[in-house]
């Protein structure tokens, strides 16, 4: 296995309440890793610990050979790992090229033209050429999250965190992300996917991880997971999710 | 072919339910009744009075373009302060965050009138008697320059409360927006540049406007401080005439078409903001 995220043992408190205590993973190169739990599990804490969104009391994180211990290599660790948020979170002020443009120029340095064909090749393959123009009020949850995910893909990411990407969506908006998301799982992209998307989870996702209390109960195919789970803590959540 | 008859007759016009402020007339607003009655009358005392109102307004010329300079250098200084301000109350860095904060509680207990006379007589000593002790000439020498002073503290005064305007609207930008600039891998500032401030000047601009009004009004507070604005003219031409009713008439209506101004200006530039989104 050659690890790209590799976190150990790390601990995360919010005044009292400890989100982390002590959860240790390593995802490989090109792996699509899901992970479940009830609401509070730490889930998101971990995977927004991954690009330093929160920082950890404890414990090391090391994306792609980079430390994350100190804030020091913060930004070149974040150009390489792209977000994608609940709430979306495109810049309302902007269209939905701009929004894919704008990090490409300042952050990666690139000219105006290569990151406008970047963005509308990205507008492209998630599937809404025809909204470059469009601000993101104008768009549905579904075209927003798209627009989200470009935005995140155009600064070409080495790993994609996906943080519950498909809550927030009326169920008939879900799919059409969850297709995106599923293309770049084909395509070998290296992606953390906190969701209760089962369907998804078996179809994408070599591995399956069940949280609960800020540790890692089970890791496993989700296969496994879903069906014989082995920990009493998975059967009772899934007892809940699965229908 | 025959029109169509509408099932019902559609109900005359004075029958049709009112919503308030939607009539024809009404869209043509208050600002410009307003307007147009003040210039109007500032006009018709000028043409049909000449004696003394036609000689206050010449008397007084000079006075209106210091108030004008005054509170346009001043608002502008006064929003660079209040940028940097409103970042430093933000800072994680404890010791800008104190210190902003300090910046803002203090200036906004003292009123602006104190703070104008402390930095137009006490100041300048303070300067005085440092040189003198220290040995530095240009500060033993250190003389305050009416206008300079007036600027000084009138930025000083409306930086504080600027700061606090663009505080408020850097918090109401959702902390999600930030993450999302944070996770492409921009900087703070880059960030703040880019995605923070343009939301937040839309948010700010009403407050902001306020600011620029009261400010034009409360330069006359400089009067105090040997600024010859409007409202020192003002005080000469009545001095020297003992027409207290014209004199200060006309310097009224004056300030009200400077502020009737800056307040449709305040509305055009908020409507813009709206229409570019």
């Amino acid at each position: 296995m050659d690890p790209i995220i590799q976190i150990d043992n790390v601990h995360k408190a919010f005044g009292q309440v400890e989100a982390l205590r002590g959860v240790s993973l390593e995802v490989a190169r090109g792996e699509v890793v899901v992970v479940i739990g009830p609401s509070g599990s730490g889930k998101s804490t971990m995977l927004r610990c991954i690009n330093r969104l929160e920082e950890y009391d404890s414990g090391h994180i090391i994306v792609d050979g980079i430390s994350l211990d100190s804030a020091k290599n913060i930004n070149a660790v974040r150009t390489e790992v792209g977000m994608v948020f609940q709430q979306f979170n495109l810049f309302p002020h902007l269209t939905a090229l701009q929004n894919i443009e704008l990090a490409q120029k300042v952050v990666r340095h690139r000219s105006s033209d290569e990151a406008r064909t970047t963005a509308m090749a990205l507008l492209a393959k998630v599937g809404i050429p025809e909204k470059a123009d469009a601000y993101p009020m104008q768009l549905s949850g579904g075209q927003q999250q798209r627009v989200a995910i470009a935005r995140a893909l155009a600064m070409n990411p080495k790993i994609m965190l996906f943080d519950e990407p498909t809550s927030a969506l009326d169920p008939e908006m879900i799919k059409e992300v969850l297709d995106v998301m599923l293309a770049l799982a084909v395509e070998g992209m290296t992606m953390v996917v906190v969701s209760h998307e089962i369907g998804f989870a078996r179809a994408a996702a070599k591995r399956a991880i069940f949280m609960d209390s800020g540790l890692i109960v089970e890791i496993g195919p989700p296969e496994q997971i879903f069906t014989t789970p082995v920990e009493e803590r998975t059967k009772l959540f899934l007892s809940k999710v699965l229908l | 072919m025959e029109a169509k008859k509408p099932a019902v007759p559609a109900p005359p016009e004075s029958e049709l339910i009112r919503i308030p402020g939607a009539e024809p007339s009404s869209r043509i607003d208050a600002w410009w009744g307003l307007f147009v009655g003040v210039v109007g009358l500032t006009i018709a005392l000028v043409i049909f009075k000449p004696d003394p109102y036609a000689r206050i307004v010449q008397f007084v010329r000079d006075g209106i373009v210091i108030t004008l300079t005054l509170t346009i250098v001043s608002f502008f200084l006064v929003l660079i302060v209040g940028l940097f301000g409103g970042l430093g109350r933000l800072s994680k860095n404890r010791l800008l965050r104190g210190a902003t904060t300090l910046y803002v509680e203090i200036v906004r207990g003292i009123p602006l009138l104190v703070q104008l006379l402390y930095w137009y007589y006490a100041f300048p000593s303070i300067v005085r008697a440092l040189g003198d002790s220290l040995g530095i000439p240009a500060m033993a020498d250190y003389r305050a320059s009416a206008i300079g002073t007036a600027i000084l503290g009138m930025t000083f005064c409306y930086g504080a409360y600027m700061t606090e305007i663009y505080r408020a609207g850097i918090q109401s930008i959702p902390k999600g927006q930030l993450e999302a600039a944070r996770s492409l891998g921009m900087s703070y500032f880059q960030s703040m540049r880019h995605i923070i401030l343009p939301q937040a000047v839309r948010v700010i601009l009403p407050p902001v406007g306020n600011e620029f009004i009261s400010l034009l009004k409360d330069s006359s507070l400089a009067s105090v401080v040997a600024v010859t604005e409007l409202t020192r003219r003002g005080r000469e031409f009545m001095a020297a005439t003992y027409m207290p009713i014209e004199t200060w008439t006309m310097v009224g209506l004056l300030y009200l078409i400077m502020t009737l101004f800056a307040s449709r200006l305040v509305a055009w530039s908020e409507r813009r903001m709206q229409v570019e989104r």
